[in-house]
């Protein structure tokens, strides 16, 4: 292998530019993500925060080429996976990409394995496709990973269905099918939604040892921004489709820049908030991505709008060299509390 | 990893009940399935109706030990009179072989006619006997070849979507739309003189017509299922799409399909009685239950007299298509996912 050749061909273990996705239905076209673009290093952790429908999950799935065609469709861009363009693969090629370099796991541990197959049939059937084990080293390996995930009797485990699985236990069980051809990239789509507080915790630091363990990067989506600010190095900011935001974990939340953001800070539910009051909330609905937007799409739940947000759709500006908001008025916006 | 970590859950929520010999022999699903028949009132009283079918079926020679062993289909008859005999008429003419247990139970030497004899002394014993086995292969076999044909074009149907799923779709329409029963019998009339009469046009004219239902319900069910998470779960793993329609989605949407197939068994079998009855089945003297009521035919004003020419293939036909719905129902309450993991 010419490792060390491609190491350095490419700069960014994933490097995505102008990514789009649309999807055409009968109302008119979607514009469900809209040219995003950022870029990721090897073992990098990445939060990806918004609210419902603001295309955090669509983007993954089209990093992963799983948007269901028709109706979605990538109209454009570019999503490099160590130094190669996944957009630009054969179906055959991306196959062999999925599973083996970047995997993925979900928000419902409860429906995303299948009812009528074994765990240990789930977790081998990767390591069959991609590394060519044959049975007897598949299993011995899915049990090795279902101990490292944490799961006790691991061997008799392997020959249990689903449905004789916790919720917790079935996303480690999730997550060791994610794992098992030590990928460069887990996606985790919302993989704590579904589970109760202290689960998720468990969760949480399980993917953190994981990855320290594996060295693999970690895109976390979620609309928990308790779970980001634990996690995360960086965190893109997502509203209808686009990052509004990006920067390092610590500078979002301690100053941020714009106002979507500073809403979600604040409807945080915090220790030392004071009970009487209403948990704060963004007023309105996030835009209908039906056609083409006009101006910045927050404009009309904003407090800080100014006339231009109406027509004129911000760009994404440097504060410093770490940190970009898109936000006409980003220098006068300030936390609320 | 240390105790802390080690997730409380896992020893308070998991499921740890024993499995025993069975469960592990044929896997958790199939188990449950069994289970559930094993203990379902319906079920047992249709399994049993179904058990006693199959004996009779298997125990054919014995029961009705046949005049030539390599004919025992043909119905062995007592003479050419027209006017049916009631049942315990003792043999006179062409007796077949005295069956062993005969003599045992009843100390005699002579074999009656235990069902008396229909209109041409046909021997309605041996024709409910071995008519069982027709009945038998017949409803099995044309099922078992519609299921075939119906899950191919479903699946594939659903499979492919678009283009391909329009023309297979139209196709199963038009079939459906021919009046099941006339186009069945047309098609056996006219087949029948290509191949011989005999079991083949009738079930080849069922077949043809019978694989719709399963195609449109296979289709429906791995529609919806295909859009489950766990399906693009596989998919994220990498794997192909022919492996996730086969080994992925299948399994979980054939149940309807297998539940539909079960009820479907004595239907099939009735409808092909129906074309026997008709004359355009099997030919004449073949042991087969329809066969057995068309000799009925001319005695129908006096069934008060010779009930027992319409009674017992009647009861029996009835008895077997009710054991096929009594174990299909059970199957459907047995596998409906929505009563899963209630049991």
């Amino acid at each position: 292998m010419t490792e060390q050749q491609t190491q350095s061909a490419w700069q960014h273990l994933l490097d995505v530019r102008n990514l789009e996705t649309q999807f055409h239905t009968e109302d008119g076209v979607v514009h469900a993500v809209n040219r995003i673009s950022y870029t990721m290093n090897e073992g990098d952790t990445l939060g990806v925060v918004g609210e419902s429908g603001c295309g955090k999950s669509v983007h993954a799935l089209s990093i992963m080429r799983l948007i269901p065609n028709p109706p979605g469709k990538i109209t454009g861009g570019e999503v490099f996976f160590r130094g190669k363009d996944l957009l630009q693969l054969t179906d055959d090629e991306m196959r062999r990409v999925r599973g083996a370099e970047i995997a993925m796991i979900f928000q419902d541990p409860m429906t995303s394995l299948n009812p009528v197959l074994t765990v240990g049939f789930q977790i081998m059937e990767a390591l069959k496709l991609h590394q060519g084990m044959d049975e007897k080293v598949a299993r011995a390996r899915a049990e090795e990973l279902l101990v490292l995930v944490g799961i006790p009797e691991a061997r008799q485990r392997l020959d249990d269905y689903p449905h004789q699985f916790s919720g917790g236990m079935r996303q480690r069980a999730m997550i060791a099918m994610g794992l098992s051809c030590n990928p460069g990239l887990l996606i985790a789509d919302e993989p704590t939604t579904a589970l109760d507080v202290t689960i998720q915790a468990q969760i949480v630091d399980l993917v953190k040892r994981l990855q320290e363990k594996i060295g693999m990067a970690v895109i976390w989506i979620t609309h928990d921004l308790g779970v980001v600010a634990g996690m995360a190095r960086r965190v893109n900011v997502m509203y209808a489709g686009s990052i509004i935001e990006s920067g390092p974990v610590k500078e979002i939340y301690a100053n941020p820049h714009h106002p979507y953001t500073v809403g979600l800070l604040g409807s945080l539910p915090g220790a030392r908030r004071d009970r009487t009051k209403r948990l704060y909330s963004i007023k309105g609905e996030p835009p209908d991505l039906v056609g083409e937007l006009k101006g910045c799409p927050f404009a009309p739940r904003c407090a800080f709008r100014v006339e231009r947000c109406a027509f004129e759709a911000p760009v994404l500006e440097e504060i410093d060299s770490q940190h970009i908001a898109a936000c006409w008025e980003k220098a006068n916006v300030r936390r609320v509390q | 990893m240390t105790a802390q970590e080690q997730p409380a859950e896992t020893t308070v929520l998991a499921i740890n009940r024993p499995v025993n010999w069975l469960e592990h022999l044929v896997g958790h699903d199939a188990y449950r399935t069994l289970k559930g028949l094993a203990t379902n009132p319906v079920s047992v009283i249709g399994l049993i109706l179904l058990g006693m079918f199959l004996f009779v079926a298997a125990a054919a020679p014995v029961l009705a030990p046949p005049v030539s062993k390599d004919d025992p289909y043909n119905i062995p008859r007592d003479g050419y009179g027209a006017v049916p005999k009631v049942p315990g008429t003792e043999w006179k003419t062409r007796q077949p072989p005295l069956p062993f247990w005969w003599k045992a139970v009843t100390g005699k030497d002579q074999w009656v006619h235990l069902m008396g004899t229909a209109s041409g002394q046909w021997d309605i014993y041996y024709g409910v006997i071995w008519g069982t086995r027709t009945a038998l292969f017949a409803g099995l076999t044309i099922t078992l070849a519609g299921v075939l044909i119906g899950v191919t074009i479903g699946a594939v149907s659903a499979y492919y979507g678009g283009a391909v799923d329009m023309i297979l779709m139209r196709i199963t329409d038009l079939f459906q739309a021919f009046p099941f029963l006339l186009t069945a019998m047309t098609l056996s009339a006219v087949l029948t003189p290509r191949l011989g009469k005999g079991l083949l046009a009738p079930m080849i004219a069922l077949i043809v017509f019978s694989w719709m239902g399963f195609a449109r319900l296979l289709r429906s069910d791995i529609l919806s299922l295909r859009e489950r998470e766990y399906v693009l779960a596989a998919r994220v793993v990498g794997v192909r799409d022919s492996r996730i329609l086969f080994r992925h989605i299948l399994p979980n949407a054939i149940f309807p399909t297998l539940v539909l197939a079960s009820m479907r068994i004595g239907s099939y079998a009735i409808t092909f009685a129906g074309l026997s009855f008709l004359g355009i089945g099997a030919e004449v003297g073949f042991a087969d239950w329809g066969q057995l009521l068309s000799f009925a035919r001319d005695w129908m004003t006096q069934l008060a007299e010779y009930w027992y020419i319409i009674v017992f293939p009647g009861v029996t036909l009835v008895l077997f298509v009710l054991s096929w719905n009594l174990v299909g129902d059970a199957l459907r309450d047995v596998l409906d996912p929505r009563l899963q993991g209630s049991r």
